[in-house]
């Protein structure tokens, strides 16, 4: 028997020595899509200091100041350097303050799902038999009903019974339900599947041999060994979940007007497309594709670490 | 050997454990929907089983070191895995210290899980990766001793590191810092933790390094002796039971055939089963032809052969065998076989 004498190391050398950083270190897209993201998030999150002007303040919109045109186009105002939109808003601030209801939505959809998704997947492949059978079946029925299609129902019957007005007030926990409750078996299936392969090994026997409660067993011992598919489905998830975010206000079921999504910003410049306003539409869109863009690069580089049959860690 | 649960013993002269009628039965059709078929016009239930275990009997006495061998497929794990109420069996009971176990809930389970540990055959797959081994063996002690102090804990799986081999200094790195024989000290460590007085050893030396194997006996046989441990010890090593074991219980497709003490059993095998295993050990003056060879296969456990399950197979098989379940009957020499020929005479 040898003796080690070098003392364990902390959590920052491990994370330092680890093939995450050092993958990523190696990787220029990942670290261009992290230096993009960031700087999305910092400006959406930064929004209420950043932006020239408050969108949601009625008494800064000027209405004889609409559908003026980005600064590199004849005809613009140098206070709007995005230009504004058909209501007069400067389309820059109003882009910020966009951007960060869409990432509200989106990480917290993505958290309601993970939470829902996780138990569900836990409590199945951990239980097995009729608990299992019942999940899973809960979870294709689910699956059979688009977001979109969730979205219609809730929305309408929300509009029906609290009127509009309500609604526009709460619309954005309104959206974080519909978007998780629509699409947590995601996780579930994924969870399933990682627990049924953890609930094999010997590591859960001998906690159940110890005589530890399930639910220690589920949380404590097989949920941190499978982790690294829910990070994986996460940024792919938040991705999603802002596109369907993007498509719901789209559609008029999302995001009022008058607190603007990226997806509802779209749609109202969709009308102006025709008569030549171009940016209020293409300007927002562009920043959603890069803001999804850029997560999903992430997430196919972490998918690439994480990837058991790439790499064995 | 049945009369021990009915009649008021001392806990000190009944066995530690006794296994009556244990069966364990493993569906292979599915759920309900998947069992149905159609047959001649008609829509059946159609099940199928493989009987893993079918009716074992044993009794483990204190201090005692039992080994169950058999070929792979023979039911051994399971029996260790039932034993520790991994499994639920399909019928019969088991009995720790006289009392029934196999059908309390995991709650009133709790002191008995104290009481018995197990060790796991991969020590590669037998630690928790996302835990240290500070945090490994400080989760049973603090299941089962919540009032402990902190350091009390601390303490305590001090001590077992260090009577295992592992330097406490190790506690913050993780299991797969450490050597396939360091692991399985480890997890050995971790059973001891709880100052269990049975352990239920399942191949605890079968994946790791010859070398490595004698360390990891040694210490199993030290900790016996400091902490006057009983073991149920499967193994498929028969060198490993000549040196380990007190008695031994062979197994033959989910059946016991022979239980006798290790010097008897070694010295005179009974069973034609066991027999032939003690044939196959390989002798260094292997020179003559002594092996006794069995003809065909072993048969699937799906469709078990009536009467003893060694009949197709065992040169002495007469048509008793091949009807009658033959029962462990007492030998002369200590020992328990079930073999009507045995029983007869003839052999």
């Amino acid at each position: 028997m040898t003796t080690l004498t070098t003392r364990p190391a902390s959590r920052w050398e491990r994370f330092r020595d680890s093939f995450l950083l050092y993958s990523f270190k190696r990787d220029l897209i990942a670290q261009l899509s992290l230096l993009v993201f960031i700087l999305l998030v910092a400006a959406a999150v930064l929004a209420p200091w950043l932006a020239p002007m408050n969108p949601y303040d009625l008494a800064q919109i000027d209405i004889l100041a609409s559908e003026l045109p980005p600064f590199w186009v004849d005809g613009s105002d140098p206070t709007y350097l995005m230009g504004t939109d058909a209501q007069g808003r400067d389309l820059l601030s109003t882009i910020l303050y966009g951007a960060r209801v869409s990432l509200i939505i989106g990480f917290g959809a993505v958290a309601l799902q993970a939470t829902l998704g996780i138990c569900f997947g836990l409590l199945a492949g951990y239980l097995g038999g009729r608990v299992d059978a019942f999940l899973m079946r809960l979870a294709d029925i689910q699956l059979s009903f688009s977001t979109l299609m969730v979205a219609i129902v809730v929305g309408a019957l929300f509009k029906a019974i609290f009127g509009g007005g309500t609604f526009s007030d709460y619309a954005v926990p309104l959206l974080v339900l519909i978007i998780g409750l629509a699409e947590w078996p995601q996780y579930a299936r994924t969870v399933r599947a990682s627990v049924l392969a953890e609930k094999g090994k010997e590591y859960v026997d001998a906690a159940r041999v110890m005589g530890l409660p399930s639910r220690r067993i589920m949380f404590r011992h097989i949920l941190p060994n499978t982790l690294s598919p829910i990070f994986v489905i996460s940024t792919v998830q938040v991705a999603n979940a802002i596109i369907s975010e993007a498509a719901l206000s789209f559609l008029g079921l999302g995001m009022p007007e008058t607190q603007p999504s990226l997806g509802s910003l779209i749609k109202s410049g969709f009308d102006y497309l025709q008569s030549g306003s171009w940016w209020i539409t293409l300007i927002p869109g562009l920043v959603l594709v890069v803001l999804v863009l850029v997560i999903n690069l992430l997430g196919d580089w972490l998918r690439d670490v994480l990837n058991p049959r790439l790499y064995k860690g | 050997m049945n009369s021990t649960a009915t009649s008021p013993v001392s806990e000190a002269t009944q066995p530690l454990l006794a296994l009556r009628g244990l069966e364990k039965r493993f569906s292979l059709s599915g759920d309900f929907l998947e069992q149905l078929q159609f047959k001649g016009g008609k829509l059946v239930r159609h099940q199928e089983h493989v009987h893993a275990i079918n009716g074992v009997d044993l009794e483990i006495q204190r201090g005692e070191a039992l080994c169950v061998v058999g070929e792979s497929g023979c039911g051994k794990s399971t029996v260790a895995r039932t034993v520790m109420g991994l499994i639920t069996p399909s019928a019969g009971e088991v009995h720790y210290a006289g009392q029934r176990i196999d059908d309390l809930s995991t709650k009133q389970l709790l002191p008995y899980r104290r009481r018995m540990q197990m060790i796991f055959q991969n020590p590669y797959a037998s630690l928790n990766p996302r835990m240290t081994i500070q945090q490994t063996l400080e989760e049973p002690i603090r299941l089962h001793h919540p009032d402990w102090t902190a350091q009390r804990i601390k303490d305590k799986v001090n001590e077992v590191m260090l009577s295992v081999g592992i330097d406490p200094d190790w506690g913050p790195r993780y299991g797969h810092e450490f050597s396939g024989g360091q692991r399985q000290r480890i997890a050995i460590a971790r059973a001891l933790a709880v100052d269990p007085e049975f352990i239920v050893a399942d191949e605890p030396i079968s994946a790791l390094d010859v070398s490595i194997q004698a360390q990891v006996l040694n210490l199993l046989m030290e900790a016996q002796q400091r902490h006057n441990l009983t073991y149920l010890f499967i193994t498929h090593d028969l060198a490993v039971v000549e040196h380990f074991g007190t008695r031994v219980a062979v197994m033959y497709l989910g059946r016991v055939c022979e239980v006798a003490p290790t010097a008897t059993l070694f010295a005179r095998p009974r069973h034609p089963y066991t027999q032939a295993l003690m044939s196959a050990i390989p002798r260094l003056e292997d020179d003559r032809p002594q092996h006794i060879r069995l003809k065909g296969e072993v048969p699937t456990p799906v469709h078990l052969p009536s009467g003893c399950v060694f009949h197709g197979r065992c040169p002495h098989a007469d048509t008793r065998c091949r009807e009658e379940v033959p029962a462990l009957i007492a030998t002369d020499d200590g020992g328990q076989v079930a073999c009507h020929a045995v029983e007869e005479g003839r052999i």
